[in-house]
């Protein structure tokens, strides 16, 4: 009987992951396969290619364009990274507190902003931004209208203040969600502790550095890196916001916006393959070193 | 919670002060959060002009000081009636509902399979799991493209659900899931009583999953909702075009029309703000469950 099941099950599991292997095969792998052949083609729209060998990497490191979505994207990343993570942070640990009423209520609030789209964020922001009718140079108008210098109504965020207006925007999309994260990890603190901390007198920043931080870094490193991650593929936000341009002097362009730009624009996915690659070994990178910086840490602490 | 835990958070930021600091900043934070939607809905409602008068709502003499004959429901009745936005709706719930139930069942059927079967071959799949969540997206795009192209399914609704409904992270969520809470003896007991291997997966383990189902079903449906670059780049004929792209092709054509502008967002995230309020719990916890479960 042990015979005839096992005869049967050699099939059973094979129904169950063909679909998840088949679809996986023709929509990732093959897909990847071709990126790095079209990684050394020119094309020209996805109908005709051409062989160059390398010289689509020859072309990247000398295009300037290049470069300044690379430093727009580095400039986008830690602007976030290091606004977002303290305050989202700061929020966990105020609603960590068992003394806050309507905590539930404050979780579902913040948490909201990252369910709506980056699409939908951005015609927000867009209009958010706008010069005369923007809720932002509207509302710093109001509040400085009694003042010697009122607020310009005219200012123009979206031309001068592109990254500024993108980290704005996201931080208020995703704070919340990185809250969430960082509340999980709080509940993993432990409180005989804490209360032994306080006990020996130890400050709250004491107690925060000592206790708090330890049992949450591992949790803290996983964020920073999802988050990392996520801005180095900004695209909707900037595509939107500066109406499918990357603004003036290209301010707002970023690496997944010029790949768009040279795949979809100019029909040049040859060109797009070799920044996606040049953009995922960036990330493999980083999340190698995250993996040894915080495998080596926690070896410490152990 | 006990006492002395109590006490000691309370003394985190100096007794009552600490607790009014931390009020205050929860309050502003919350405000910050939600003056944008209160914004979006006011303005969905404004007539253009309107908008250069006031920030929120008109003034006037009506109730609360506000001039409430100044709103219109033009906005709305012009997107759904003359500008295709009921049809974009429409094509949204298609492709969103398509891809939840589909990718959940894949998802858990693989997922299943990896945690609780053993058969050749298992080890390659794990493998090949774990490195797809790595792959990012941007990679895929030209040459998915190109796949696309190649198969002819370029302004299909096909070409957009297909490569939406095996994501290699619900495999992982499922084998996680399947692995905490379907028992191997229930899978035994079942075996024993002659139930075949493909309906103890639909009788007994599938069950036993249930909250993971609901939290998957939402983040996909809520994933395919909100997908920008997928339609974009492989829809072609504005009749198929998800609220997504057709809400954003709205800032290209009227773009100083912010009403009308404002009134398209609104109508694309309110059934998606409208279902977490009615299913927090399993959103929160499908959103972030790589994390806690990683």
């Amino acid at each position: 009987m042990n015979a005839a099941l096992r005869g049967r099950s050699a099939i059973a599991p094979w129904v169950l992951v063909a679909p998840f292997v088949v679809l996986t095969g023709v929509f990732v792998l093959w897909p990847l396969g071709q990126s790095v052949l079209m990684a050394f083609q020119q094309t020209f729209g996805p109908g005709h290619a051409r062989w160059v060998g390398l010289d689509n990497f020859r072309a990247i490191f000398a295009d300037p364009m290049f470069f300044t979505a690379l430093k727009n994207t580095a400039v986008y990343t830690l602007g976030s990274v290091l606004i977002q993570m303290p305050l989202a942070l700061m929020l966990a640990l105020a609603l960590n507190r068992p003394d806050i009423r309507g905590r539930a209520w404050f979780r579902l609030i913040f948490f909201a902003p990252s369910l709506v789209g980056v699409v939908f964020v951005a015609m927000m922001f867009a209009l958010l931004f706008e010069k005369r009718t923007g809720m932002l140079n509207v509302l710093l108008h109001a509040i400085t209208k009694h003042t010697p210098a009122p607020w310009n109504l005219d200012f123009p965020w979206l031309e001068n203040f592109v990254m500024s207006a993108l980290i704005v925007a996201s931080l208020w999309q995703w704070v919340g969600f990185n809250m969430v994260y960082f509340l999980a990890a709080l509940q993993n603190v432990p409180k005989d502790q804490i209360e032994a901390a306080t006990v020996d007198g130890a400050g709250p920043i004491a107690r925060f550095l000592a206790v708090t931080w330890p049992a949450i870094r591992p949790v803290a490193g996983f964020v920073v890196l999802l988050s990392i991650v996520g801005s180095f593929q900004l695209f909707e936000l900037p595509y939107i916001m500066l109406n499918s341009s990357a603004g003036p002097e290209n301010r707002g362009l970023t690496l997944v916006l010029y790949l768009f730009q040279t795949g979809f624009g100019v029909g040049d996915l040859g060109y797009a393959s070799a920044i996606g690659w040049l953009l995922a070994i960036m990330l493999l990178t980083l999340a190698g070193l995250q993996r040894l910086i915080g495998g080596r840490r926690e070896g410490d602490v152990g | 919670m006990s006492e002395g835990y109590a006490r000691s958070m309370q003394g985190g930021l100096g007794g009552r002060a600490g607790w009014l600091a931390v009020v205050g900043l929860l309050l502003l934070g919350a405000g910050i959060t939600l003056l944008p939607f209160v914004w979006l809905i006011c303005a969905a409602f404004k007539k253009n002009e309107d908008f250069f008068v006031s920030m929120f709502l008109p003034p006037g003499d009506g109730f609360l000081g506000v001039g409430w004959d100044r709103l219109t429901f033009e906005h709305m009745v012009n997107l759904t009636t003359k500008l295709g936005l009921a049809r974009a709706a429409l094509n949204s719930i298609f492709l969103s509902s398509v891809t939840a139930v589909v990718a959940t069942l894949l998802c858990a059927m693989a997922g299943y399979a990896l945690a609780r079967l053993r058969f050749k071959g298992s080890g390659l799949v794990s493998a090949f799991v774990v490195a797809m969540v790595a792959i990012p997206w941007p990679l895929l795009l030209a040459p998915g493209y190109r796949v696309l192209y190649q198969m002819g399914l370029l302004d299909t609704f096909t070409g957009l659900i297909l490569p939406a409904v095996a994501p290699a992270f619900g495999v992982f969520l499922f084998r996680q899931a399947t692995r905490s809470s379907v028992p191997t003896a229930m899978i035994e007991a079942a075996r024993v009583d002659g139930c075949g291997e493909i309906m103890i997966f639909f009788r007994i383990a599938l069950p036993m999953v249930r909250p993971m189902i609901g939290a998957f079903m939402l983040v996909t449906f809520l994933g395919m909702w909100n997908n920008f670059i997928g339609p974009q780049v492989v829809l072609q004929s504005p009749d198929k075009f998800p609220l997504a792209v057709a809400v954003a092709q709205l800032r290209g054509v009227y773009y100083q029309e912010y009403g009308l502008l404002m009134a398209g967002t609104l109508l694309a995230i309110v059934p998606v703000l409208g279902l977490f309020l009615m299913l927090q719990r399993e959103f929160i916890s499908g959103l972030t469950s790589g994390a806690v479960k990683g």
